[in-house]
């Protein structure tokens, strides 16, 4: 694979260069392969390279078709639901 | 850790696992190959399989680029810094323990007195070139599309700066010729011996390359590709998305990391790549043989930075194990357990062939997290 | 550590200890080597057994029907100093602990250092101090010492090997053989963070995190367990290798298995974010403070009070059960749903990109 994390820019740095944070940890990375990242902004950090920005509203709705998947089938997935509970 | 953490819920996983439990239809079969070692990590790793129905079956593909790195490559690194006292080779660290010919590695040649030094990051291994400008400082460079544009960089800045001391040892290989191969495989192709009814497609390769480069196999091999990230309630929505292909007829590209990955991918990466890289006619992959097309090689303008090139190294291809069935399992022929090898001569601390090399490896990712699955249940006393 | 105390004040100049180097002198034998002793050893580790300065020193037998426990412990880490410790205090409390964990009461240490020629003096002092306030904050002397010195390049610094005697009182057997089916397998507190305090500081890898390392001695905390629960099975600190390595070594030692819950193994979100970012796996990332205990199920639940109610156990927590399972397995229940192996380190833990 190729381990890549989502971590977010906390302060940008001259050359290209930026500071993370990942759950507290901080590090220094390189946007040099993307463009146009702000401060707030979370992206997908691989060997100390930004690789793309995480488009937040396309994760939440990722995350929405997760929690939508027990909801769906109806009767099926209520009885599944109980029967794991 | 937001964008981490919610997508690797215990209760989302189960919802999943009721999803996929109910769209798959009991009257068939699915196999499933998930090509990255990613998706082979996050499927063991969290125990995925225990969340599947019996009839939804994961093959593990290819892609770990530790695995396919064929030995004759660690050989030229080696080989390279054992001759020449002034080289230091700088590498990430999961080049480090991969066996070589005459029982080396790159870190049983360090205790030899080669110069190898870990690396986080290709930039650090600028930096130590121009550190350390009386010594000759080689990037031994592996990995996908992911981990190629980071290199591209660094020999676009090596030749910026007339940074004489730098090179490059580029062993960048390409995710869509390797799919390619398996596809053309006999026992897919035309056997039929391996049903494969679709990819679970890379997660972070795709964020430089795109949805679009897959397009050819849903269209041409008639098999659905879905896109995944490698958390894994990625995984278990990409098989809940595949099933539902394999179920409606339909063979299409599909992409379930839309948070990372766009149709058209990183053009500036891309452009990057290309401007510093070209095509490699063909190149060795550990199990799969010789591919055509599938890897990269350093432009002639930038060829003072090639370490091929300025101390003209030469790959000279080490068979592995005849035992070993690496290959067929890389296509999805075999399982680990199917290898006369596995368990036994070849162990990650000793590993024979590919699959076992990396944590990733399908036969490395069996024995390290899966093989009590092999022995049958003895009665515990947890609670 | 022979003191050859006979220098007199005056006829030389105190040891620079700002801007002196450690020299081949140092370990010579001569005057220099004993000035180095009495001005930082002697005067840091102070006690009646090695104001002596005899070669070796005498001490008073345990009491009657106890047994002696030596453990020696050799420490080499790079950098010598990290956020939480440094090599001295590290060499001591490591020391301690191997005692500890055998149920022994620590009473004496021994210390030998192998010091790199050009050593700033400056640095040797600060550890120095460190071992000897850790050896008194743990009640255990160090009573004699011995100091070499080799040439620059061909040592890291300074290497500290810290032996150590205990008392075991007659009857109680811990030992990594005893786990048996049905047993609680218990930590005491949160894991991984003296291997990732270190990992920050390696300069291929550097990021900021306020991750210290949890270098402890814990004997302290084991006798208050032995009070509450004096029939504990197992005992062990997690150092090299991790949780998982040090509880396939238990399951192997007792021939059974185990099963763990993931949920239930505490690690800091710190250490859980740098572990992502560098690949690696909290649950074989070195530990200095930690220990893993194994008692009968019904003993847990008073066992994990008396370890909580302890400042080194306050996060304690039961992280699962030990199994009957002739292949030794080591299991565990992901928080995601499944299951897996947790099986013992290969190789060396190193950062992957993939």
């Amino acid at each position: 694979m190729c381990l890549a994390i989502p971590a977010r820019i906390v302060e940008l740095l001259p050359g290209d260069a930026c500071r993370v944070d990942l759950g507290g940890v901080r590090k220094e990375i390189s946007l040099a392969l993307v463009d146009g990242a702000q401060v707030g902004d979370y992206v997908i950090v691989h060997v100390g390279y930004a690789l793309s920005k995480l488009d937040e509203e396309e994760a939440e709705q990722t995350l929405a078709l997760f929690a939508e998947a027990g909801l769906t089938g109806s009767s099926l997935a209520a009885a599944a639901d109980e029967g794991a509970a | 850790m937001k964008y981490v953490d919610e997508f690797r819920d215990g209760t989302l996983a189960r919802k999943l696992a009721d999803a996929i439990a109910r769209e798959a239809d009991p009257a068939r079969n699915y196999a499933f190959m998930e090509f990255c070692g990613g998706h082979t990590h996050a499927i063991s790793r969290y125990g995925v399989t225990d969340l599947l129905p019996a009839n939804v079956r994961m093959i593990h593909g290819p892609g770990c680029p530790v695995c396919v790195l064929p030995i004759g490559r660690i050989d030229m690194a080696i080989r390279l810094a054992l001759s020449h006292p002034d080289v230091t080779i700088c590498t990430y660290g999961d080049c480090l323990r991969v066996p070589a010919s005459d029982g080396l590695s790159l870190l049983k040649a360090k205790a030899r007195g080669a110069d190898i030094r870990m690396v986080y990051s290709a930039a650090d291994a600028l930096a130590l070139a121009q550190k350390m400008p009386e010594r000759e400082v080689v990037f031994f460079a592996i990995g996908f599309e992911t981990t190629t544009p980071p290199t591209a960089l660094v020999l676009s800045q090596a030749q910026a700066l007339g940074l004489a001391n730098f090179s490059v040892l580029c062993n960048h290989v390409l995710t869509p010729s390797a799919i390619l191969t398996i596809l053309e495989s006999p026992e897919v192709r035309e056997l039929g011996t391996v049903p494969l009814d679709g990819f679970i497609g890379p997660a972070h390769v795709s964020t430089i390359i795109g949805s679009r480069p897959y397009a050819f196999f849903a269209e041409e091999y008639r098999k659905p590709v879905v896109i995944a990230g490698f958390e894994p309630l990625d995984v278990m929505q990409a098989i809940r998305m595949l099933i539902r292909q394999v179920n409606d007829g339909r063979a299409e590209v599909e992409n379930e990391f839309t948070r990372a990955v766009s149709e058209e991918g990183n053009l500036k990466a891309q452009g990057l790549v290309s401007e510093v890289f070209e095509l490699r006619r063909s190149f060795e992959w550990r199990g799969l043989r010789e591919v055509p097309y599938s890897a990269l090689k350093i432009r002639a303008p930038f060829a003072a930075w090639d370490a091929e090139a300025k101390f003209g190294l030469e790959f000279v291809s080490v068979p592995d194990n005849r035992a070993c069935e690496c290959g067929a399992i890389l296509r999805g022929v075999k399982t680990p357990i199917d290898c006369k090898l596995f368990g036994t001569v070849c162990t990650p601390e000793n590993p024979m062939g590919s699959c076992m090399v990396s944590s990733e490896g399908a036969c490395a990712a069996h024995y390290n997290y899966g093989r009590f699955r092999d022995i049958p249940v003895v009665a515990g006393t947890a609670s | 550590m022979s003191l050859a105390g006979t220098i007199k004040k005056g006829y030389v100049r105190p040891l620079d200890l700002k801007h002196g180097r450690v020299d081949m002198g140092h370990g010579a034998g001569g005057r220099a080597m004993a000035q180095l002793i009495s001005e930082l050893f002697a005067a840091a580790f102070a006690n009646e057994h090695l104001d002596r300065g005899d070669d070796a020193a005498v001490l008073p037998a345990p009491a009657p029907g106890e047994r002696l426990v030596v453990a020696t412990d050799a420490h080499v880490v790079s950098p010598l100093f990290f956020p939480g410790g440094d090599i001295g205090c590290l060499s001591v409390h490591g020391t301690i602990n191997d005692l500890a964990v055998m149920g022994a009461r620590p009473l004496y240490l021994a210390a030998s250092f192998i010091l790199e020629e050009g050593f700033p003096l400056a640095n040797l002092a600060r550890i120095v101090q460190s071992m000897a306030h850790a050896s008194r904050e743990a009640g255990v002397p160090v009573v004699t010492g011995d100091t070499k010195v080799v040439e620059q390049g061909k040592g890291d610094g300074a290497f500290i090997t810290t032996t150590g005697v205990g008392a075991l009182p007659h009857g109680r057997d811990i030992g990594g053989a005893n786990a048996r089916a049905g047993d609680a397998i218990l930590v005491s507190g949160t894991l991984g963070d003296h291997g990732m305090a270190i990992m920050a500081q390696r300069e291929s890898l550097a990021f900021d995190s306020e991750i210290a390392s949890d270098t402890a001695a814990l004997h302290g905390l084991v006798a208050a367990m032995l009070d509450a629960v004096p029939a504990i099975r197992v005992l062990r600190d997690p150092t090299r290798g991790g949780l998982a390595t040090t509880l396939n070594e238990i399951a192997t030692q007792s021939s059974v298995g185990m099963e763990l819950d993931e949920a239930a193994i505490p690690v800091q979100p710190q250490v859980a974010a740098a572990c992502e970012l560098l690949g690696l796996d909290p649950l074989y990332v070195a530990n200095e403070g930690k220990l893993i205990a194994i008692c009968a199920q019904e003993d847990a639940e008073r066992l994990l009070a008396a370890m909580r109610a302890h400042p080194l156990g306050e996060r304690a927590a039961h992280i699962g059960t030990v199994t009957a399972d002739p292949n030794a397995f080591v299991q565990i229940r992901t928080s995601f749903g499944g299951r897996r192996m947790v099986d013992w380190l290969s190789g060396e833990q190193l950062p992957r990109i993939c």
